[in-house]
């Protein structure tokens, strides 16, 4: 039966060409708009690091002066320098890593290259372990490394097929600004997005291509980027020249805790740190500590651009038009075929199989209007990747998407299909077939 | 026109035509808010910066290994510059309007002990900012040569709370000096910073922006005298005629790298590039709402024109009958003319009440303005106007229906 149905579906609406095009356009350019921003909203809205995130939690502790102090202020969003490594050498979580973003210049040993600079993050030990980071060769280094300011690199495939030609470069020397460093470990491919350790230096399509660690950085007074918020007389510091001080945040800290129960441990670890601060008197506020996991962080950030979602909006509205558009041409398109549909019903065919015929006759609309939004959404998102945003790069539809715009394609020609459908096998056969 | 027989063959096609006012109003709800947020993207594209934008270009050097003296160098690269041809006024700078990447920001108050900051700045730190950036002074005079500190010497006075070493005066935008002190005359009077740094107000300025957070006040800025160096991330600013740009950028890059081949440019641009790429998301943003409503209208179109011609090809007999008893062709255009301006009429009526709803839900979710009365009539005109343009073709072809269609039976 639904071979025949389909068979009408198809002979109707070649028809009336115009008509059935109409409505495959229709729904066509709706889904197109709807799936080329769900895809962008998809995509950034996604779990950087799945089956991983749940474990990894950003602390927060409120280190500033009682100045301006206001129950539910919010705590700053980094860490001072000294919290940072206090909190780090306390080692009280599964794993943990203090870090900040910079960039480094580097000096190729071949001099085919001239030197350039890459984005670098400054970190310790745990940090490789705590994100799951996949080494191509070697590996990261470790916690005395960190205290024995070691001059050791991690770098990327990227610059590691710059500068060693893609060979397994671990124990060779790499000059950074200046200094001598030991390449210890090569990264794969590895690019989380959003950005989610610090989104300070951009939330999306930012990439670091060399890792060491912080206090050799420090020491060396590399570079810093990044933000930072300072109160009293604090001041950000300048980029190459001297660190941000005392009383300002401007690193990272994460902690992996692997049970709930650890993650409530260390809640109160935290907050028992803030009063023992207090007490010594580094501290002025009460204990205002947060502990967020990884995807309430990215979710406390926003870091989805509000225009982002505003377009997702649009295209919703601009579905919901092109259905209302849809429902009213099927309803002309049934209720002109009024005469052929009595003449069936006065043949035998129940209401139901006549509503079926006609649900039939919208599904195949919504495949067609379906496969057009499909070309629609591949050509909005070439758009996307050609536009100037930090994210354009990262708009590629996905299977799962795929799915999705068939799944609402057909759902909302179904949809649109019902009124009509329903209205046009409820004429009453006799009086139509009189009228003609 | 006799409204009553128009409304009576509504009422027989209720469905149709509900949905019918319910796309038109959809659209025209749509529509409004679009024109609207366009509006305000244009709007902030166009917000006026206070510098010579058409006359500036930035280059940004990083220095390989150990740097050398960054304040001689300074001097040198400076004096260098000033002898390219076309080079009119060289500054540095730390950061520019409209740009992203950092900004240094600092709370201001009109009294030291305040619990909150009156109001947050941006400040622009440098030398030889006013006559490079081309800002324009309104009231008292730009920093002398005694005024200006080392930044080195700014950050040693912060740390051990020697206020001698901190800069005493700043020149700020109008805009900041009416937020601080409205009706009264900024000159002299004293701001706080920080825990106690005062300044003292020695300049005021027609405007200046800020780099980026702009929703902080755009044009709240200040300058403060402290020298930079490329050390401390800042950059040389070149002033020159429009047309000499490029040729200033070239020869300027080429001089540097001869005075010390071992750096690294980091940014080489104009002014211009660099505002366009902050707004590069305001511009996309706004094209793509136009794209939205000449498709949404296109569609609801098309959605006239399907259904208008549907009513036609029912109402063939109806139309032969009334053309037998003598209406004209142009009363039946005019039926169907009049009909649809009903229709969108309905439309547009509901079509405002979910405008308003719709911006409603924005405000709180963008922070958007409210929707100003003037957008409304934007959008009813133009529905009322696809609407017309679409019903003529179908209601063309109905005055075209011959009486004679009345005699026949089907």
């Amino acid at each position: 039966m639904f071979g025949y149905y389909l068979d009408l579906a198809l002979h109707s609406l070649t028809r009336n060409k115009v008509l059935g095009a109409l409505m495959v356009l229709a729904i066509a350019v709706g889904i197109g708009a709807c799936m080329t921003t769900l895809t962008v909203l998809h995509v950034l809205s996604g779990d950087p690091l799945p089956g991983k995130s749940g474990k990894l939690y950003y602390p927060q502790i409120d280190p500033q002066d009682a100045r301006g102090m206001m129950p539910g202020t919010l705590a700053p969003e980094q860490v001072t320098l000294i919290d940072g490594m206090n909190l780090l050498r306390a080692k009280r979580a599964d794993r943990q890593a203090l870090m900040a973003g910079g960039a480094v210049p580097i000096q190729p040993g071949s001099s085919s290259l001239d030197p350039f600079y890459v984005e670098a993050r400054y970190t310790s030990a745990d940090f490789f372990a705590m994100f799951d980071t996949p080494f191509l060769y070697g590996r990261g280094w470790t916690g005395a490394d960190d205290e024995a300011h070691a001059r050791d690199v991690v770098i990327t495939r990227q610059l590691n097929d710059k500068v060693f030609d893609g060979a397994d470069s671990t124990g060779r020397s790499l000059r950074l600004g200046g200094i001598t460093f030991r390449v210890v470990g090569v990264l794969d491919s590895w690019r989380p997005n959003p950005h989610f350790y610090d989104l300070t230096t951009g939330s999306y399509n930012y990439y670091e291509q060399a890792f060491l660690p912080l206090q050799t950085a420090l020491e060396l007074h590399f570079a810093k980027n990044g933000s930072n918020d300072c109160w009293g007389n604090g001041t950000g510091g300048v980029e190459g020249n001297a660190y941000p001080s005392a009383t300002c945040v401007w690193l990272q800290f994460w902690v992996e805790l692997d049970s709930a129960a650890k993650a409530a441990a260390y809640r109160q670890f935290l907050v028992h740190n803030s009063e023992e601060q207090k007490a010594l008197g580094r501290f002025q506020r009460a204990p205002n500590v947060q502990l967020r996991n990884l995807m309430q962080w990215l979710d406390y950030n926003r870091v989805v651009p509000g225009d982002v979602r505003l377009q997702a909006w649009l295209a919703f509205g601009f579905l919901l038009v092109c259905l209302v558009n849809t429902v009213g041409l099927m309803l002309a398109k049934f209720l002109r075929r009024s005469g052929e549909l009595s003449v069936r019903r006065a043949l035998g065919a129940s209401r139901r199989a006549l509503f079926a015929q006609l649900l039939t006759e919208s599904g195949v609309i919504g495949i067609a209007g379906g496969a057009g939004g499909l070309l629609l959404s591949l050509f909005g998102l070439w758009m996307v990747r050609h536009r100037a945003s930090d994210y354009a790069s990262l708009a590629h539809l996905d299977p799962a998407m795929l799915l999705v715009t068939f799944a609402l394609a057909i759902g909302a020609s179904l949809l649109a299909g019902i009124l009509p459908a329903w209205r046009a096998c409820h004429v009453a056969p006799a009086l139509q077939l009189k009228s003609h | 026109m006799e409204l009553r027989p128009i409304l009576s063959t509504l009422r027989r096609h209720k469905v149709t035509a509900c949905l019918l006012i319910l796309e038109i109003a959809l659209t025209c709800a749509i529509v409004c808010n679009a024109v609207f947020l366009i509006g305000q993207r244009l709007q902030r594209m166009d917000m006026p910066s206070g510098i010579a934008e058409h006359e500036l270009v930035q280059i940004q050097l990083g220095h390989i290994g150990k740097s050398p003296d960054a304040k001689a160098q300074t001097e040198t690269d400076l004096a260098a510059l000033r002898q390219i041809a076309g080079v009119r006024q060289v500054g540095v700078v730390e950061e520019l309007p409209f740009s992203y990447g950092g900004s240094s920001n600092s709370g201001l108050m009109l009294d030291p002990h305040q619990q909150q900051p009156t109001v947050n700045v941006s400040q622009y730190m440098g030398q030889n900012i006013l006559p490079t950036l081309g800002v324009r002074l309104v009231a008292g005079r730009d920093f002398g040569p005694g005024e200006y500190v080392d930044l080195d010497t700014a950050m040693a006075a912060l740390k051990t709370g020697d206020t001698k070493g901190l800069p005493q005066t700043m020149i700020v935008t109008r805009a900041l000096a009416e937020r601080m002190w409205p009706g009264k005359d900024p000159l002299g009077q004293t701001a706080y910073v920080g825990k106690d740094i005062a300044l003292r107000v020695i300049g005021v300025v027609a405007s200046l922006a800020r780099p980026n957070m702009l929703r902080m006040g755009p044009q709240y800025s200040v300058m403060w005298p402290i020298h930079m160096t490329l050390a401390d991330g800042a950059s040389y600013v070149l002033r020159t005629a429009p047309q000499d740009r490029e040729a200033v950028i070239k020869a300027a890059v080429a001089k540097l790298k001869q005075l010390d081949p071992n750096r690294v440019v980091v940014t080489k641009r104009t002014y211009d590039e660099a505002r366009r790429e902050f707004f590069a998301s305001d511009r996309a943003m706004a094209g793509i709402l136009v794209g939205v409503i000449v498709a949404l209208l296109t569609v609801t179109a098309l959605g006239i024109v399907g259904l208008a011609s549907f009513w036609v090809g029912q109402r063939r007999r109806t139309i032969g009958v009334r053309r037998a008893l003598g209406a004209t062709r142009g009363d039946i255009l005019r039926y169907f003319q009049t009909e649809n301006f009903l229709l969108a009429t309905f439309g547009i009526v509901l079509g405002m009440a979910l405008a308003y709803g719709i911006n409603l839900f924005l405000m709180t979710h963008y922070e958007l303005p409210r929707l100003p009365g003037i957008y409304f009539p934007v959008g009813a005109l133009a529905l009322w106007a696809i609407g017309q343009l679409a019903v003529l073709g179908p209601a063309l072809r109905a005055a075209a229906v011959p009486p004679v269609v009345a005699t026949r039976s089907v």
